[in-house]
């Protein structure tokens, strides 16, 4: 009875903390209340949508409350009918039942009067309609690659036209998430690497997946567009304010679903420029010359970090897999003497893409790391090194 | 006496005259069961026990989303748990439950002695155990349940494991199920009304179903063409929607969606009858607008086949194909508005009282409008595509699917059990049952109308630390629901099957008008063996 009672206290406390904190954006009631609002990101118990920062994340926002407004007032008004009927007409205060039980006006009345109001609403929103599928005239196209479980982003035309880098998660926040000790006002949020756009100008995202449908969704853009294996499709959006936002994969992916957020930095002009040039240094000083000879330490060092940017995500940084997802650590395939066995299946992938096909995706340098580092680590000990020359043979098989 | 339960060998004196074939006893009677009002009782038993496993995956999908982190589950079995709640709730529960009605009420309602394929009756649910078998055996295979989603969305299908194979197979029995279903109530319905019950004498309820079978007919072959496509392309080297050989993922979602979209009003549709038969009764007054809302069920059932690309807004389909599917999704809320508009003119200077079946219906007619609401907005192509695959579509369709179908289920078994298993249900638990769900529903779901339009995507196993409380509110309501459900069961149905309570006169309800009200509580085994002669109104026997 104690432990009811308690359980009760502690229930209305709760709900008492939950109201006072709703919709002022100050701390949560139940989680951590170190956590605030984050800027361009969900708000603390937010009750509504992200401050917009686009036009048609705005005009998405007045058509909200428009029709917030408009159902509002017909419910008010049919409920209050129904509620003076339920307070008046009950047989308990003696009322005698009427016995009308048609009328052709009436119905004709309820018919048409709602009829108008919807079209009415559907031509309210029809000029946002056709503004947000309107992609032509953009300044820059950006090619947006869902992955099982990551982002990647290719600049086409424009300043930074042949940038292209993948956008994961913060391996941080993942591990935090599997403890079940999340921490941080962009816990799930945080990636490596950000989208970076100019302020003030119109970029077309055009969106495609690798393996399964993904989508590409920032609330404070009003953008949200699926990317479909197979196929391109576009949106657009044209940020007003130089800020930092973010998104989450919108569309059921697989098992990190909840792990691939999206983060755009909206930056100046100049600040893009900087952006551009530091980009391009960095993209000539990390290609790779596959023909280059490796040391057995240089090539695991550089496999690890390969391998928990790319591989762990499944099969877990300790190489023990989970689930469905087979073990490294003690892999028949990973010990095999014949280095093809591993390569080609890293190369090609398995079971129809839920082991990707990484040709393509890394470097001929990364995937030998990769593959150099799960040989000579945990409780495999095979001493086999594979060059990126090995990789380079195997994909000309 | 009870027709639920007791054995009918008990009462076999009352119709002596019957005796062409014994009946069958012990097991025997519900293996072999031809009688409606059996094979009734076996769908319900059925829905309710699978809306109780669907129901604890819903709780173990709260529990590891009551706060931020994974605490339970990894997102894989997460995953699981979503899609096999969906599954369940919809082909187990919902489904099967408003068929069951069916079974009881429509011969009843209708005047006739049974359905009109009693074999193929015993046949449509016995598939049922089977399918459900394999479905929730998916859990057990290597690889656990389909991770896909309720809507099966290709190309993640073809990543799934062997539990994919054998979910196809189970909504395959399930789809067959159906349609014997179905067409069994269209030929009942239209060939086996007592003389005198013109169409349009027919009580709401009889309507609705009519209108239910003709749609399930219509889109249940879709899906299977669907899910059969999903299995070649799996195993026999087809590319429908492969894009690797390709194939167009884009097609499946049109060809399920074309399914899924009248399927929304087949588990909603009944429901409308329940109500429209319920208020009429409590509220001591003819029903306003019986043909209006004739039509009314008609054009919902027309249009729903012409609105399915609303749930593909963001798919990328062209602007007109947007506009056309906003508009015509805005017209539906038309005929539904009628319906809410006739009940409540129904209710209008009526002489109501409020009993547990009305408590329902009034429960019902005002939270699925809300659910009404949320669809007209997300209609809005533009708000829909901020609002698309986040909490905010969970709120809204658990708001038409919970507090609409279920709620009117509720409505539904309150007004009938009483002639089914002839004793009352008590009046008190039966309140304590309603305002409980009311209330747990609502703080359940209601908070998912915030964390949509804030942005929390839907099927995530974790969410951002701003998220919290919200969850956590709707984890506390979803168990508080779930506990009055199981509180429904322990205190409510259970006690009637076994027949304790007052016993229940032949009409208990004053208001109550139709042909069920004509045979004593609880029902015969066999009832209307030759057709009544009926009055004017089709609603009472006269010889």
């Amino acid at each position: 009875m104690m432990t009811i009672r308690k359980l009760g206290t502690n229930a209305t406390r709760a709900a008492l903390a939950i109201s006072a904190t709703v919709g002022t954006g100050t701390a949560l009631a139940f989680g951590d209340k170190s956590v605030t609002d984050i800027p361009g990101g969900p708000r603390v118990n937010g009750l509504d949508f992200q401050p917009a920062v686009t036009e048609v994340a705005d005009q998405i926002k007045t058509l909200h409350y428009g029709m917030l407004i408009v159902c509002t007032l017909i419910f008010v008004v049919v409920f209050g009918f129904m509620f003076y009927s339920i307070v008046k007409h009950r047989k308990s205060v003696g009322h005698k039942a009427a016995n009308f039980h048609e009328s052709v006006a009436v119905e004709i009345a309820w018919t048409v009067v709602p009829f108008i109001i919807v079209i009415l609403m559907g031509a309210f929103a029809t000029r946002t309609v056709v503004a947000m599928k309107d992609t032509t005239n953009a300044d820059m196209a950006i090619k947006a690659t869902g992955y099982q479980w990551k982002w990647a982003y290719e600049y086409g035309n424009g300043e930074g036209a042949g940038i292209k880098f993948f956008s994961t998660l913060d391996t941080a926040q993942r591990e935090l998430s599997e403890e079940g000790k999340p921490a941080g006002n962009d816990y799930l949020l945080k990636v490596d690497n950000p989208l970076v756009v100019p302020v003030g100008k119109k970029i077309r995202i055009i969106t495609t997946a690798e393996d399964v449908i993904h989508s590409w969704s920032v609330p404070a853009f009003g953008v949200k567009q699926d990317a479909m294996p197979g196929f391109v499709r576009d949106t657009w959006f044209r940020a007003e304010k130089v800020g930092t936002y973010y998104g989450m994969c919108s569309e059921l992916c697989g098992k990190e679903h909840a792990f691939m957020p999206i983060r755009v930095d909206v930056v100046s002009a100049a600040d893009f420029t900087a952006w551009v040039d530091k980009q391009k240094k960095a993209l000539a000083a990390a290609a790779d010359d596959p023909k280059k000879v490796w040391d057995m330490a240089p090539l695991v060092a550089r496999g690890e970090k390969v391998y928990l940017a790319n591989c762990a995500v499944c099969h877990r940084p300790d190489g023990k897999g989970a689930g469905p997802v087979k073990p490294l650590d003690a892999s028949p395939v990973v010990l095999d003497a014949d280095k093809n066995a591993q390569i080609l299946t890293v190369l090609h992938g398995r079971l129809n893409g839920a082991m990707p096909a990484w040709q393509g995706k890394l470097s001929e340098t990364d995937i030998a790391a990769a593959i150099t580092y799960t040989k000579n680590s945990w409780s495999n000990h095979t001493g086999q090194l594979v060059e990126p020359s090995d990789v380079v043979a195997a994909e000309a098989k | 006496m009870s027709a639920v339960l007791p054995h009918p060998a008990d009462h076999g004196h009352e119709h002596d005259h019957d005796h062409a074939h014994g009946h069958p006893t012990g097991w025997r009677r519900w293996v072999f069961a031809t009688n409606h009002k059996d094979i009734g009782t076996l769908y319900l038993v059925f829905a309710f026990t699978m809306f109780l496993v669907g129901g604890t995956l819903a709780l173990l999908i709260r529990l590891e989303l009551f706060q931020p982190g994974l605490q339970y589950f990894n997102p894989e079995l997460f995953n699981q748990f979503t899609t096999m709640h969906g599954l369940i709730m919809v082909f187990g529960a919902i489904m099967p439950a408003f068929v069951g009605f069916a079974n009881w009420m429509i011969p009843m309602q209708i005047g006739a002695a049974d359905m009109a394929f009693a074999r193929m009756n015993n046949l449509s649910f016995w598939l049922l155990i089977p399918a459900a078998l394999m479905l929730v055996s998916g859990f057990f295979l290597p690889g656990g349940a389909p991770a896909a989603g309720w809507t099966l969305y290709a190309p993640l299908t073809l990543q799934m494991g062997a539990s994919m194979d054998s979910s196809i197979f189970a909504l395959h029995l399930m789809g067959a199920s159906s349609i014997m279903g179905s067409i069994n109530i269209i030929v009942t319905i239209l060939n086996m009304r007592a003389p005198g019950m013109t169409l349009m004498k027919m009580p709401m309820f009889c309507w609705t179903w009519l209108i239910t079978a003709y749609l399930l007919i219509a889109v249940m072959p879709v899906l299977a063409g669907a899910i059969t496509m999903t299995l070649t392309d799996r195993h026999f080297h087809t590319s429908f929607f492969n894009p690797a050989g390709g194939g167009d993922p884009v097609m499946y979602q049109h060809v399920f969606w074309f399914f899924g979209h009248p399927e929304v009003y087949i588990m909603i549709l009944p429901a409308f009858g329940i109500v429209s038969q319920v208020v009429p009764a409590f509220a001591r007054k003819r029903l306003f607008g019986y043909t209006s809302m004739v039509y009314a069920t008609s054009s919902i059932a027309i249009l729903s086949f012409i609105v399915w690309a609303h749930h593909m807004y963001t798919t990328g389909m062209p602007v007109t194909g947007q506009l056309f599917f906003m508009y015509a999704t805005m017209l539906i809320s038309v005929p539904t508005g009628v319906k809410v508009f006739n009940w409540l003119a129904t209710m209008w200077r009526g002489s109501m009282t409020f009993e547990a079946p009305m408590l329902w219906a009034v429960g019902f007619i005002f939270v699925f409008t809300m659910g009404g609401f949320t669809g007209l907005i997300c209609s809005m192509a533009p708000i829909d595509i901020q609002l698309q695959d986040t909490y905010y579509v969970v709120a809204h369709f658990h708001y038409v699917l919970v507090a609409g179908s279920l709620f009117g289920m509720f409505s539904g078994y309150y007004y009938w059990a009483p002639k089914w298993t002839g004793v009352m249900y008590s009046e008190t638990r039966g309140k304590i049952h309603f305002w409980s769900s009311l209330v747990f529903f609502n703080v359940t779901f209601f908070p998912m109308h915030f964390l949509g339009l804030a942005g929390m995507p839907r099927r995530v196993a974790d969410y951002p630390m701003q998220f919290a409380d919200f969850n956590a509110l709707a984890s506390i309501g979803g168990l508080c629901f779930g506990l009055s459900q199981v509180y429904f069961l322990v205190f409510v149905v259970i006690p009637m099957m076994r027949g304790k309570g007052e016993p229940a006169p032949q009409r208990p309800w004053e208001g109550a008008e139709g042909l069920e009200w004509e045979v004593p509580s609880p029902a015969p085994w066999h009832t209307y063996e030759t057709p009544p002669k009926l009055d004017r109104t089709a609603t009472k026997v006269i010889g």
